[in-house]
């Protein structure tokens, strides 16, 4: 028995993927879908369920270029340790006046900070709209990212009409929206089988 | 708790002799055995086990604008999520025609109404309308997308702007209020 339970323990050991330390728990509906999320040169927009909106690219140094491209674009410089510090981040939502104080907060208190979420409006063009400086830049960053968005069960219709605005003001038309896994009816199959 | 156990083999004292004490060599494993489970708990916990899967989502392309055909009403079935995890459905006739208002949950009651009504038509006129209001939830929209999925719908569109008439319609019949 001893045996088998470390046999057991080396395997879990082996296969464990730690969950990132995401912005804001998001709990995502369930679909039959049965596409899997791409691991590689993607980019995660966040709807959490009080709206607020999430940023995150998976790349740790595509991320510090991504920020190169906005600090440029933006007039803001970032400090090398300010860069370190924004390419640990999986995703954030905190708007670009206050990322530099965010950024220079000790890391208890970045956790317990509440972030206000990324601005987004209706149209999805105008210039208090930096999720799509996010997503530019990002794409400018890695030309190959595709597009995920994971909502919350609870976020408001019109809140994902905002990101969806976002992504179509830039011609994106197509993008995955992230879903539970959940088992199709009994007796349905796919076309494609 | 983690003493090495000496007793076992140790000889008794026969006639005077001095003889070399057998000492046991088992070790108690417990506290190993015990960690060991630890572990396994932890790491059973901490490993993600489902993994997300995604489903996709095609919106138009607003830059282009294509001259289609009109679609005949009586092909149509008009969705509109509402409150409360609520979906109305009007089938065959506009919003302007007095339709009936019927109200549907979410899962099976809404899967089956989409499949008679798809019977009820040549299955490549059909086309379901999804109208999301601002009080439905995306989930409401991942739930309808997924029944779309489900009953292999092809045609569909989802607009989110609701016609004047179509708001009088839902006051009136589904005491919603937008």
């Amino acid at each position: 028995m001893t045996d088998v339970a470390f046999l057991l323990l080396t395997f879990f050991i082996l296969t464990a993927k730690f969950r990132s330390q995401d912005a804001a728990a998001i709990e995502t509906p369930s679909s039959i879908s049965g596409i899997k999320v791409p691991e590689k040169d993607i980019m995660t927009i966040g709807l959490g369920r009080d709206g607020k909106v999430y940023f995150g690219i998976d790349d740790a140094n595509k991320r510090i270029a991504m920020l190169d491209n906005i600090a440029e674009a933006k007039g803001i410089t970032f400090t090398n340790k300010e860069k370190k510090d924004f390419s640990l981040m999986s995703n954030f939502g905190v708007p670009l006046n206050q990322l530099k104080s965010y950024l220079n907060l000790p890391k208890e208190q970045q956790a317990t900070f509440k972030q206000p979420g990324i601005p987004v409006d209706s149209t999805g063009a105008s210039a208090s709209n930096e999720l799509k400086d996010w997503v530019f830049n990002a794409r400018k960053a890695n030309n190959d990212l595709r597009i995920a968005l994971k909502g919350d069960n609870l976020a408001k219709f019109p809140e994902f009409k905002n990101v969806l605005a976002t992504l179509q003001a830039q011609n994106i038309n197509k993008f995955n929206l992230i879903t539970g896994s959940e088992a199709p009816p009994a007796g349905w199959k796919s076309d494609s089988e | 708790m983690s003493e090495i156990n000496t007793g076992g083999g140790g000889g008794k004292h026969d006639g005077g002799k001095v003889r070399s004490k057998k000492v046991s060599t088992r070790v108690d494993m417990t506290p190993m055995v015990d960690l060991g489970f630890l572990l396994i708990t932890f790491f059973i916990l901490a490993t993600t086990l489902s993994k997300p899967s995604a489903m996709t989502y095609n919106a138009p392309d607003k830059t282009k604008t294509e001259e289609t055909e009109p679609l005949k009403a009586s092909n149509v079935m008009t969705i509109f999520l509402g409150d409360n995890n609520k979906a109305y459905y009007i089938f065959g006739k506009a919003a302007n025609e007095d339709p009936e208002v019927k109200t549907v949950g979410y899962g099976y009651e809404l899967r089956k109404a989409i499949q008679d009504n798809t019977r009820k038509v040549p299955t490549d006129k059909f086309v379901v309308v999804i109208k999301p209001t601002k009080k439905s939830t995306y989930k409401n929209l991942v739930d309808m997308l997924d029944e779309m999925a489900i009953t292999k719908t092809q045609r569909l569109a989802v607009v989110d702007e609701l016609t004047d008439s179509e708001k009088t319609l839902l006051k009136d019949k589904a005491k919603l209020e937008l």
